[in-house]
């Protein structure tokens, strides 16, 4: 008995550094363009952000009772498959994270549960005509739809021609910008903080810990929220930069279209049934907003990166989780090698990411090399070797503003980097 | 495989409008509260300017309003 109480400790813990990597990995979705065009102050905007979460996580009144959405099997799922699922996420979710890309918690989640799944029960453990209108489809549509969206309300903007030196016009899109970032950060933290509780209850079940059917304990949706919003506030700060300054120059009406169009996307999408992914619709939007400005860019060769990031999300957290699984199948001591790997990668990850840190200090600095640069490991070389050359040339793009490439290391501060693996 | 192409259009399409009416009329709210800044600058009044800017405001409120609802309920 001694052994199942301690591997589902484990699968908690675990779920909730997940929980913890979705929220810092999220976080450039609600508030990268309110940081990069200046609506707020970095540790202002994740701070909100992170009480947004927390209050979203209590907000539901309809918990996860899958988590993967019918995409696998779920019925008589052990516990170990969970863990090699999360395992699987965390650790692709941190990859990315040290590479500034914006990609999707959930696809990373579903990634490793269809890898640990199939590892565990063969291909029929997969539904896969799910996986294609689940995932697959709406992959491609948000960014289409929002990107759009915020495209043709970026050109509106420009049309109507607020006065942009009257300090009516900066206050005001300031506000909307909190808004429209404030609605997406909500949203964030009633679904993704209720996915980790569906997790965790789901183990308590497997585990016969509580009732089948019944809704997670006060303890589980308390520890969910606190760790989605403790990750939001640490904040993503190298997938920030990406997004808010990376992709394209945004000005604040351009921030302000693309975050109302995101907001707008997600809430809709989730309402009308046609649910579409939070990360693709906020990369789609800053990318159309860019595209409705008259001079406006977008770098093209970050999106290519940012896009084989999407492409590759759900079979590479799926190859880990098969890997994983494969490692826990072998009894208690695969279970123990498969948390090592865990934590090892984590802290690997973590401190290549501190060989050239982003923090709220430089979040905004122009220097856009940096967190490519600063990591010629093995990964790096790797994904280079699938996608074009890393953004450092921003000085190849037709730029209205001359750009200073002042390199700006922020000081190492202990406490402010954003320190997945101390959670472990 | 079924894809539902009729929610997909509909997400599409009531994102486009409400985003381009929302943006569109919180930017009006704006030109209009700039506009009373100016009068005001100069000494006059703008009522007009100033009442059109905060029935926009109000509508994108509203929508704010309508969002949140969406989450919680």
């Amino acid at each position: 008995m001694e052994h199942i109480t301690l591997l589902l400790a484990i699968v908690v813990v675990t779920a909730l550094v997940f929980d913890f990597t979705n929220g810092f990995h999220d976080t450039a979705n609600a508030m990268a363009t309110t940081i990069s065009t200046g609506a707020l102050k970095p540790k202002t905007a994740v701070a909100m952000s992170a009480v947004l979460n927390l209050v979203g996580a209590f907000l539901s009144v309809e918990v996860a009772k899958t988590i993967s959405g019918g995409i696998i099997n779920e019925e008589g799922i052990r516990t170990e498959v969970i863990f090699a699922a999360l395992v699987g996420a965390i650790l692709w979710n941190l990859l990315t994270w040290l590479l500034g890309l914006p990609s999707s918690s959930s696809h990373a989640l579903f990634g490793g549960l269809i890898g640990a799944a199939v590892m565990s029960a063969g291909w029929s453990a997969v539904n896969g005509s799910t996986i294609v209108t689940k995932v697959l489809i709406p992959a491609v549509a948000a960014p289409l739809v929002a990107g759009l969206a915020a495209m043709a309300a970026t050109k509106l903007t420009y049309k109507i021609k607020a006065n942009p030196e009257a300090k009516a016009t900066a206050k005001g899109y300031r506000a909307g910008q909190i808004a429209s970032a404030g609605l997406v950060s909500l949203a964030h933290g009633t679904n993704d903080a209720q996915k980790t509780m569906g997790i965790i209850t789901l183990a308590l079940v497997t585990q016969g810990v509580v009732a089948p059917g019944s809704n997670p304990p006060l303890w589980v949706i308390v520890s969910a929220g606190v760790a989605i919003a403790l990750g939001t506030y640490l904040g993503g700060w190298r997938i920030i930069r990406t997004m808010g300054k990376g992709l394209t120059d945004l000005q604040p009406q351009q921030g302000f279209a693309a975050q109302t169009s995101a907001a707008t996307v997600i809430l809709a999408s989730s309402h009308l049934g046609f649910s579409l992914s939070t990360t693709q619709s906020c990369s789609g939007a800053v990318m159309g907003a860019g595209l409705g400005r008259k001079g406006g860019v977008v770098r093209w060769s970050t999106a290519t990166r940012m896009f084989v990031a999407w492409g590759l999300t759900l079979p590479a957290a799926g190859l880990v989780g098969a890997g994983a699984e494969f490692l826990t199948k072998q009894g208690p001591w695969g279970i123990a090698a498969t948390a090592f790997v865990l934590v090892g990668g984590s802290a690997v990850i973590w401190v290549l990411s501190r060989r050239e840190p982003v923090d709220h200090n430089n979040v905004n600095g122009d220097d856009l090399g940096g967190p490519d640069s600063g990591t010629p490991g093995v990964v790096t070389t790797a994904i280079a070797a699938v996608a074009p050359p890393p953004a450092g040339s921003v000085a190849a793009v037709a730029d209205d503003g001359l750009k200073t490439t002042i390199h700006a290391p922020g000081p190492n501060d202990p406490a402010a980097p954003p320190a997945p693996a101390a959670a472990v | 495989m079924k894809i539902d192409w009729a929610a997909l259009g509909s997400v599409f399409g009531v994102s486009l409008v409400a985003t381009v009416a929302l943006v569109g009329l919180f930017t009006l709210g704006i030109v209009g509260l700039t506009k009373q800044e100016e009068a005001a600058a100069s000494g006059g009044s703008a009522t007009l300017a100033r009442t059109g800017a905060y029935a926009c405001f109000a509508l994108c409120a509203a929508a704010v309003a309508y969002g949140i609802y969406l989450i919680v309920v």
